[in-house]
C-alpha cells in the first residue's frame, strides 16, 4: 500500500519549488515500533509506537529549505509545501510529472517481528537472563532489552526519482554487572541486523552468555598500561575506530567545508598494501543495509581504500551535485523530522590473509584492545579517543591478562599508518551513529587489526 | 492548538484507556513549531520549519505498566494508542512500586513564554546567524567558521491523568552555537561558543561568535605534552559536562540498581565543602524547567552537594516509593516518544568567589581543560574512576601557557570533588551536560599523560 499518491507528490514538489530552486523532494514515512525490556529479572517497558509524516526540501545554490509535519494528508503537505517555498526567492515554477514509487528489492525477511507475539518477545529476554545468571556467582545484575522498528519510505523528487523501501530491523542486547570483593564490571554484547525476528529467535542465549563472560573477564583486571605501544584491535565492534577516525572524515559534508583531515586526500596512499576498506549498505541483512538511501538512491558497495589508497568519499545529492560526482547512496535520514546528509551504512577493513594468533604473536609487550565502549573524534584534525571496554595485555606474544581503564588515544591518518597486520575474521556489529543531531543504525566492523603503536591512556602509575 | 485544546485531547486518551481496561492512566500531548537556520560564509546553508504533534499514553494494570505513543489525535487515532498502551501493559511483570504520583500538580513558575519570539522575522533571525559567523571570522587566528545555527522554537505540553489531574503550558526556547576553527591543516583546532535564552534578542551575536573564535585561537599549536600530575582547571563547559554526568549518578534509578557509585553515600562528604549543587526544575533560565514534571507532579528546587555533603538523590514517583520517600519531580520526558524515566532537570552550580585568572594564578603549575572527549564511555559509573581525552592549555607560574592536545585526564569522581580547590564566581547557562548553570572550577591534582 502506497504512502503518497505520485500526482499529489508531483504536485506538492511544484508548489515548493513555485519560486524556484534546483531540486524539490517530497519524504513520506511511516513507521511502527515495539520494544521491551528485562532488568532485576523482571520485565518493564513494554511499549509500542507509531507515527507518520512527511517533509518537503527545496535545494536552492547552496541553500536547502526544509519542512516536515507529522501525518501525511494532502492538506499538511500542501501547507508544508508553500511554507517551504516562501523561502525560496528568484526562480520560476516548473512543471513536475512522476510515476509511482518502485520499490527496490530489499532485504530479505524471515519471519515478520509483528507476527510474533509481545510474550514470546519477553520470553526472549527472561532466557538471556537465565543464561547470563547461570555464568557464574559473581554475576549481580542482568538487564536486556529487545526493540523491532519498521519503517516504510518513499521519495519522489524533481528529477524522477520515485522509490520506495521496506525496512524491518531487530536488535537484542544484554547487560551484565558482575562483583567480586568490591571490584564491579560490566559486560555488553549486542545483535541486530536489517532482518526478521529469525535472526533473535536463533540462541539469544549466547548473547546473553557473551556479555556474562566479558564481565567475568573483567573482574580480574590489572591497572592499564600507560605509553606508546602495539596494539591489536579486536574484529567486529572494533570497526568502531575505523567509522570514528577515518569513516567520518570522508563524509563529503565534512570534505567540502575542509573540516576533514582527508580533504584533498584522494589518490594519497594512508595506508599499507593489502589494506582495503568499504562502506557498504548493500550488503545482505546487516545493520546499517538499506534497499535505497533516504533521497531514493540505491544503496551499493563502495571501496573507500583500495591497497592503502584513499579511493573515495561518500555522498549525498546535494553534495554529489556540488562535486559533480554522483550520489554513493549516503544520503540517509534518523525520520522524515530530519534533513538527509552523508553518513555512513556498513563501514569496515576488508580481510586480509594473517591470523588473529599471528598477529598478536609478532607483539612482545601491547595491548589487545576487543571492544571499545565509546569513542569520539575530531574530524577536522583526526584526533580520537576511545574507551577500551574489554583489553588485555599482550606480553611475548601471548593475551595475558585482562586490563581495565585503558584509553587510545590517537590520530586517524597515523593510525592508518600504524596498520602492519590484517586478518581474515571479518565481522559486523551494531551500533548507533550520531551526527548533526541524528541518530541511525550503523554497521561497524573488521578483522583483526594490528596497529605498530598507538598511545595508551592507562590508569597504572 | 491551544492549551485547552491539548487538555482535552490528553483527557480523551485517559478515558480511552480506562476504556481499554486499563486500571490508571496518564497521556502526555505536545505541540510544537522549531525553526532552525544554519548559515555559511554570510548565507543561508539551511532553513528548516517543523511542526510536530504527538500523544503517548501509560497504562497501567495492577502494577503492569506499558506505554505507546502516534501521531494520530483523532478519536479513533487516540483509542488505537490507549489500546496499544494497554496491550503492551499486559506483557510487562508486576511493580509494586508502578503507578500514577500520590500527589500531582503544578508550581508558579513565570518567564518561560516570551512573546518577544513572535516578532522576528525569518529575515532578523538569519541576519543575527550571520553576526555570529561574521564576528567568529573577526577573531585573530581564526581560519574557517565551519557551521553557524541559531533555531528556536515554541510549544505545549498538556497533561491529564485518570485521578482527575490535568494541566498544561507553553514555553519558548532560542538557542545557537557556532563552531569555528583556527590554525591549518593537521593543527587546525575547533571549538565552540554558545548563546541560550527565551527569545532572541537574548543573544549576543557578536559574544557567541567571538567566544568560539577566541576558544579555537587560543588553541593554535596545540601539542602532545608529556605525562604529569597536576592540578586542574575546568572551564565552564568542561566543568558543566562533569556536573551533569554527576547529577546523572544521583538519579535513584542508578542508585537503586547498583549502577552508581553514590549509592548508600547519603549524608556523606563526597566533595570539598565550597560546592553547592541543586537540581532546580523551576528557574526560569533553565530549558527543563516548567510547573510539572513528565508525571505531573510539581517541580522544586533540590539540594544535591550542600557543603560537600551529599543532600539527596533524584526521585520521580515509582523509585520514590521503592525508596520510601517522596518524589522530587524528576521525571522527565524527552519527548511524548519516550517513557518518563528519573533524571536531572536543570543542574546549578552555585556561584565561589574566584574569578576566572584567580584561579588560573592559583593553580600554579597545571592544566586548563577546554574540550573532553569521551566522558559517558571513559567513567566507570560504579567506581568512578575515569580516564578521558582533554584538549586545553598547560598552566605554568600562574599563567595560561602552550596549548595542548591528545591527552587525558584521569581520576576518580570522588576524589576530583573532594580536591576541588575553588569555584569560579561567574555563573551561566550552558547546553552541557544537560541544562547546567555552571562555573569554571580549580580541582586538586590528576594524572595527565602524553607523551
Amino acid at each position: 500500500m502506497s504512502l503518497l499518491d505520485p500526482e499529489l507528490a508531483a504536485r506538492a514538489i511544484e508548489r515548493a519549488l513555485a519560486r524556484g530552486g534546483d531540486l524539490g523532494e517530497v519524504y513520506a514515512e511511516a513507521r511502527t515500533g515495539f520494544g521491551v525490556a528485562l532488568d532485576d529479572g523482571r520485565v518493564e517497558r513494554p511499549q509500542s509506537g507509531s507515527g507518520r509524516g512527511v517533509s518537503v526540501r527545496v535545494v536552492a545554490g547552496d541553500a536547502t529549505y526544509f519542512g516536515h509535519v507529522d501525518g501525511i494528508g494532502e492538506e499538511e503537505l500542501l501547507r508544508v509545501a508553500d511554507s517551504v517555498s516562501q523561502a525560496v526567492s528568484g526562480g520560476r515554477p516548473r512543471t513536475i510529472a512522476l510515476e509511482a514509487a518502485r520499490a527496490v528489492q530489499g532485504h530479505d525477511i524471515g519471519r515478520r517481528p509483528e507476527d510474533v507475539d509481545a510474550a514470546t518477545k519477553a520470553d526472549v529476554l527472561r532466557r538471556c537472563d537465565e543464561r547470563a545468571r547461570a555464568a557464574g556467582d559473581a554475576i549481580a545484575q542482568v538487564s536486556a532489552s529487545y526493540a523491532e522498528n519498521h519503517q516504510r519510505i518513499e521519495v519522489y523528487n524533481s528529477d524522477g526519482v520515485a522509490a520506495a523501501d521496506d525496512r524491518t530491523r531487530v536488535r537484542l542486547g544484554v547487560q551484565v554487572v558482575a562483583r567480586r570483593n568490591g571490584t564491579v564490571e560490566t559486560g555488553h554484547e549486542t545483535r541486530g541486523g536489517h532482518a526478521g525476528f529469525e535472526l533473535i529467535a536463533d540462541n539469544p542465549e549466547q548473547v546473553a552468555a557473551e556479555a556474562a563472560r566479558k564481565a567475568l573477564t573483567m573482574l580480574d583486571a590489572v591497572d592499564a598500561p600507560t605509553g606508546r605501544m602495539p596494539v591489536v584491535v579486536g574484529n567486529g565492534f572494533g570497526g568502531v575506530l575505523l567509522h570514528e577516525a577515518v569513516g567520518h572524515g570522508l563524509e563529503a559534508d565534512a570534505i567540502q567545508k575542509e573540516a576533514s583531515i582527508y580533504a584533498g586526500r584522494l589518490g594519497d596512499k594512508l595506508a599499507g598494501d593489502g589494506i582495503t576498506a568499504y562502506d557498504d549498505g548493500s550488503k545482505a541483512n546487516e545493520w546499517g543495509s538499506d534497499g535505497i538511501d533516504d533521497e531514493g538512491t540505491p544503496t551499493q558497495r563502495t571501496t573507500i581504500l583500495e591497497n592503502g589508497e584513499l579511493t573515495a568519499y561518500l555522498y549525498d545529492l546535494v553534495r554529489a551535485r556540488k562535486d559533480g560526482a554522483r550520489s554513493t547512496g549516503n544520503g540517509r535520514r534518523e525520520s522524515f523530522r530530519h534533513l538527509p546528509v552523508p553518513r555512513m551504512t556498513n563501514t569496515f577493513f576488508g580481510p586480509g590473509e594473517a591470523s588473529e594468533e599471528e598477529l598478536i604473536a609478532g607483539v612482545e609487550r601491547g595491548l589487545y584492545a576487543v571492544s571499545f565502549g565509546g569513542g569520539q573524534v575530531e574530524p577536522a584534525t583526526g584526533d580520537f579517543v576511545f574507551g577500551v571496554s574489554e583489553g588485555y595485555l599482550i606480553e611475548n606474544g601471548k593475551v595475558t591478562s585482562p586490563v581495565r581503564g585503558a584509553t587510545l588515544i590517537g590520530n586517524g591518518v597515523e593510525a592508518l599508518a600504524a596498520i602492519d597486520g590484517i586478518a581474515s575474521d571479518l565481522s559486523i556489529a551494531t551500533g548507533y551513529c550520531g551526527k548533526a543531531g541524528q541518530s541511525v543504525p550503523a554497521g561497524v566492523g573488521q578483522p583483526h587489526v594490528r596497529l605498530r603503536a598507538l598511545t595508551v591512556g592507562g590508569t597504572a602509575a | 492548538m491551544s492549551d485547552a485544546d491539548l487538555q482535552a485531547i490528553a483527557g480523551r486518551a485517559v478515558d480511552a484507556a480506562v476504556a481499554a481496561g486499563a486500571g490508571d492512566a496518564e497521556a502526555w500531548v505536545e505541540r510544537s513549531t522549531e525553526r532552525q537556520i544554519r548559515v555559511y560564509e554570510e548565507n543561508v546553508e539551511s532553513l528548516t520549519d517543523a511542526t510536530s504533534a504527538g500523544v503517548g499514553v501509560r497504562a497501567f494494570i495492577d502494577g503492569r505498566v506499558g506505554y505507546a505513543f502516534g501521531t494520530d489525535m483523532s478519536d479513533d487515532g487516540l483509542r488505537a494508542v490507549a489500546e496499544a498502551a494497554h496491550a503492551a501493559a499486559e506483557v510487562a511483570d508486576p511493580d509494586d512500586y508502578a503507578g500514577l504520583p500520590d500527589e500531582s500538580g503544578s508550581a508558579a513558575v513565570d518567564g518561560l513564554f516570551a512573546s518577544e519570539l513572535a516578532g522576528w522575522s525569518t529575515e532578523q533571525k538569519i541576519d543575527l546567524a550571520v553576526r555570529i559567523e561574521r564576528a567568529a571570522r573577526a577573531c585573530e587566528g581564526v581560519s574557517q567558521v565551519e557551521d553557524t545555527v541559531y533555531s528556536d522554537g515554541e510549544g505545549a505540553v498538556a497533561i491529564a491523568n485518570s485521578r482527575g489531574f490535568a494541566d498544561a503550558y507553553e514555553a519558548t526556547s532560542s538557542w545557537t552555537y557556532c563552531s569555528a576553527f583556527a590554525g591549518e591543516g593537521g593543527d587546525r583546532m575547533t571549538a565552540l561558543g554558545v548563546g541560550i535564552g527565551r527569545h532572541p534578542g537574548q543573544i549576543d551575536p557578536e559574544e557567541v561568535g567571538a567566544e568560539a573564535g577566541r576558544r579555537a585561537a587560543q588553541l593554535v599549536g596545540a601539542r602532545q605534552p608529556s605525562s604529569r600530575r597536576c592540578p586542574v582547571v575546568l572551564d565552564t563547559f568542561v566543568a558543566a559536562s562533569f556536573i551533569g554526568f554527576i547529577g546523572g549518578m544521583l538519579s535513584a534509578d542508578a542508585v537503586q540498581r547498583g549502577r552508581s557509585l553514590f549509592a548508600d553515600r547519603l549524608g556523606d562528604e563526597i566533595a570539598d565543602p565550597l560546592l553547592r549543587v541543586a537540581d532546580d526544575g523551576t528557574d526560569p533560565g533553565g530549558f527543563a524547567t516548567g510547573p510539572f514534571d513528565g508525571e505531573g507532579v510539581a517541580r522544586r528546587r533540590t539540594p544535591l552537594i550542600e557543603d560537600g555533603r551529599l543532600g539527596s538523590y533524584l526521585y520521580d514517583t515509582r523509585t520514590a516509593r521503592r525508596g520510601d520517600t517522596q518524589t522530587t519531580a524528576n521525571a522527565e520526558r524527552g519527548s511524548y516518544r519516550t517513557l518518563p524515566a528519573v533524571g536531572t532537570s536543570n543542574l546549578v552550580i552555585e556561584a565561589g568567589d574566584a574569578g576566572f585568572e584567580e584561579l588560573v594564578s592559583r593553580c600554579g603549575d597545571g592544566l586548563y581543560v577546554t574540550d573532553v572527549a569521551g566522558l559517558h564511555s571513559g567513567v566507570n559509573p560504579v567506581s568512578g574512576t575515569f580516564s578521558v581525552g582533554a584538549t586545553g592549555r598547560l598552566i605554568s607560574g600562574g599563567e595560561l601557557a602552550d596549548p595542548v592536545r591528545e591527552i587525558t585526564i584521569a581520576s576518580d569522581l570522588v576524589t576530583m570533588l573532594r580536591g576541588l580547590q575553588a569555584v569560579g564566581s561567574a555563573t551561566r547557562w550552558v547546553p552541557f551536560g544537560g541544562s547546567v548553570k555552571a562555573a569554571p572550577l580549580l580541582l586538586g591534582e590528576m594524572s595527565v599523560s602524553g607523551s
